[in-house]
């Protein structure tokens, strides 16, 4: 098997900065405001994540967190403000003078490329099998050789653990497994930013440990940069390094999952871990 | 045996001659149908305004003027319009497939728009073109829902074939009733005629489930064998591994 057939991204960055004290920030929200009509879900929201990190969302519902991800994924459009992602903008594109406008559908699908994202729903397509499910985007987005993909496919799939259901239609699989494919779905296209939306949320509650498990060994074993809107707080607690507490479209408090948990300064937080945990 | 069953045997090459143009009609008449029916249902989800304009246009317009006087328009007025002659089966075609992909743009719009969203945002995060998108995403899921109310439309196009009488086209209607009228059998002609317009119309329902059951499997959708008899459309296919 040729070496570049490895089901994980190998890490990138070989060549680390060396020399420059700042470094950019993978993903820099920069006063992102998303209204739905008079509704203002994000109020100029900022934050930054680095790369490799893996963050974690919380916050009472219609805080704005899948919004976040959605943003970021270019499957809602930002009212005002910019999502810078390696550097570029994410959705907008300088013109001549400078400035900022929104990107169209070409700009769009290159900012795409590094991104990928795994939904509550699963949302994996029914009319294909599960190895097509996986690699038709490796085939016909990225380019890649039929074998290859197929190859890589299968080493995902034994990755999530299903390595006996490469001919399996997605109805024909429990949501579990529905979920372990959508993941190794993601994993296909190399994303450098993975993003995990409240993927447990539509599991059985039994189903829901060997998911978090799998993101958690993902997570341990690759460099790819998570961003996860969860109410897993014990994913949160094992698998980030940083915890985001929304509340109103806004960051009202982060750090690290240990000081959030244990120690969290912020009264609306204690709120709502106490009404979580 | 009664002189219409007689004469029906004698004449034989005549009705099937006539049955010919019927199946001809039909099948030609649905294929130009079904082409237009995703043209123009595709061009009323398209973004730019215009697109959508000249298809809702388009639709309102043959969906809108009689079948009957579409016929006549193309057999009698294009004639002297244009100077150019259609042959009756060719104005059959074109007036059943003009009409007909106007209903079924409305059945592709509809099927198109049922697919749920998720599906759609499941092959933009995966950074499928929009053409990747329709073509390998959306339409296979949206062509189980279409089939259903294909095959209604499919059943009264062929029944509305006699029309072409009208236009003088020895359809199946017609040779029949010529021979009624030499012989005088009147029930037993169109006693024949309900036969036989239900034959073809149930060998096209069964065709059609047969597609409609190729088409679930695909979907991971299992349908037993009792389904391919009924007559009815089938409940709205449910698809899986979308959102719930």
């Amino acid at each position: 098997m040729a070496t570049d057939s490895a089901p994980l991204k190998e890490p990138a960055d070989a060549t680390p900065a060396t020399g420059t004290a700042a470094v950019e920030p993978l993903v820099r929200f920069d006063k992102v405001v998303k209204r739905y009509g008079d509704h203002v879900v994000l109020d100029e929201l900022d934050f930054t994540v680095r790369r490799g990190e893996h963050v974690t969302l919380i916050g009472p519902s219609g805080s704005g967190k899948t919004t976040i991800l959605r943003l970021l994924m270019t499957l809602e459009k930002v009212s005002d403000g910019v999502i810078w992602v390696d550097g570029s903008p994410l959705s907008h594109v300088r013109t001549a003078d400078g400035s900022l406008k929104p990107a169209g559908e070409k700009q769009l699908r290159e900012s795409r490329k590094k991104i990928g994202m795994v939904f509550q729903q699963f949302n994996l397509f029914p009319n294909m099998k599960v190895l097509q499910n996986i690699t038709e985007a490796p085939v016909n987005v990225l380019g890649m050789a039929r074998e290859e993909a197929e190859a890589r496919a299968v080493d995902l799939l034994d990755l999530v653990g299903l390595s006996g259901k490469v001919d399996a239609h997605p109805s024909q699989l429990s949501g579990g497994q529905q979920q372990r494919v959508a993941i190794a779905r993601a994993l296909a296209m190399r994303p450098e930013i993975l993003l995990l939306d409240e993927v447990t949320s539509a599991l059985d509650p039994e189903l829901v440990a060997g998911v978090l498990d799998l993101l958690g060994d993902i997570a341990r074993s690759t460099d790819i940069t998570m961003l996860c809107v969860t109410h897993e707080m014990n994913f949160a607690r094992d698998v980030s390094k940083k915890v985001l507490m929304f509340d109103a479209g806004r960051v009202v408090e982060s750090g690290s999952p240990e000081k959030i948990f244990s120690d969290p300064e912020h009264e609306r937080t204690r709120e709502f871990l106490n009404a979580v945990l | 045996m009664s002189d219409f069953l007689s004469t029906l045997v004698d004449e034989f090459p005549q009705v099937r001659a006539g049955l010919w143009v019927t199946l001809q009609a039909t099948v030609l008449g649905s294929l130009l149908a079904l082409l237009l029916s995703f043209t123009l249902g595709l061009m009323a989800g398209s973004k730019l305004l215009l697109v959508r304009g000249v298809s809702r246009t388009v639709v309102e317009f043959f969906r809108g003027t009689s079948l009957y006087i579409q016929l006549f328009w193309l057999y009698y007025a294009m004639p002297q319009l244009t100077g150019y002659e259609l042959t009756p089966v060719v104005c059959g075609v074109v007036a059943f497939g003009l009409n007909y992909g106007a209903y079924g743009s409305e059945i592709v719009r509809g099927a198109i728009n049922s697919v749920p969203r998720a599906q759609y945002e499941a092959a933009v995060a995966l950074n499928m073109s929009p053409f990747h998108r329709m073509r390998k995403v959306i339409l296979p899921q949206a062509w189980v829902q279409m089939i259903p109310s294909f095959t209604n439309l499919l059943i009264q196009l062929l029944k509305c074939t006699p029309l072409l009488w009208l236009i003088s086209a020895a359809d199946l209607m017609t040779v029949v009733q010529q021979i009624r009228d030499r012989t005088g059998e009147t029930l037993t002609a169109y006693l024949t005629l309900l036969a036989a317009y239900f034959v073809l119309a149930y060998a096209l329902t069964l065709l059609m489930n047969l597609l409609e059951r190729s088409a679930k499997r695909r979907l991971g959708l299992h349908t037993g064998t009792r389904s391919l008899l009924r007559t009815r459309s089938a409940e709205a296919a449910t698809t899986a591994g979308g959102a719930r």
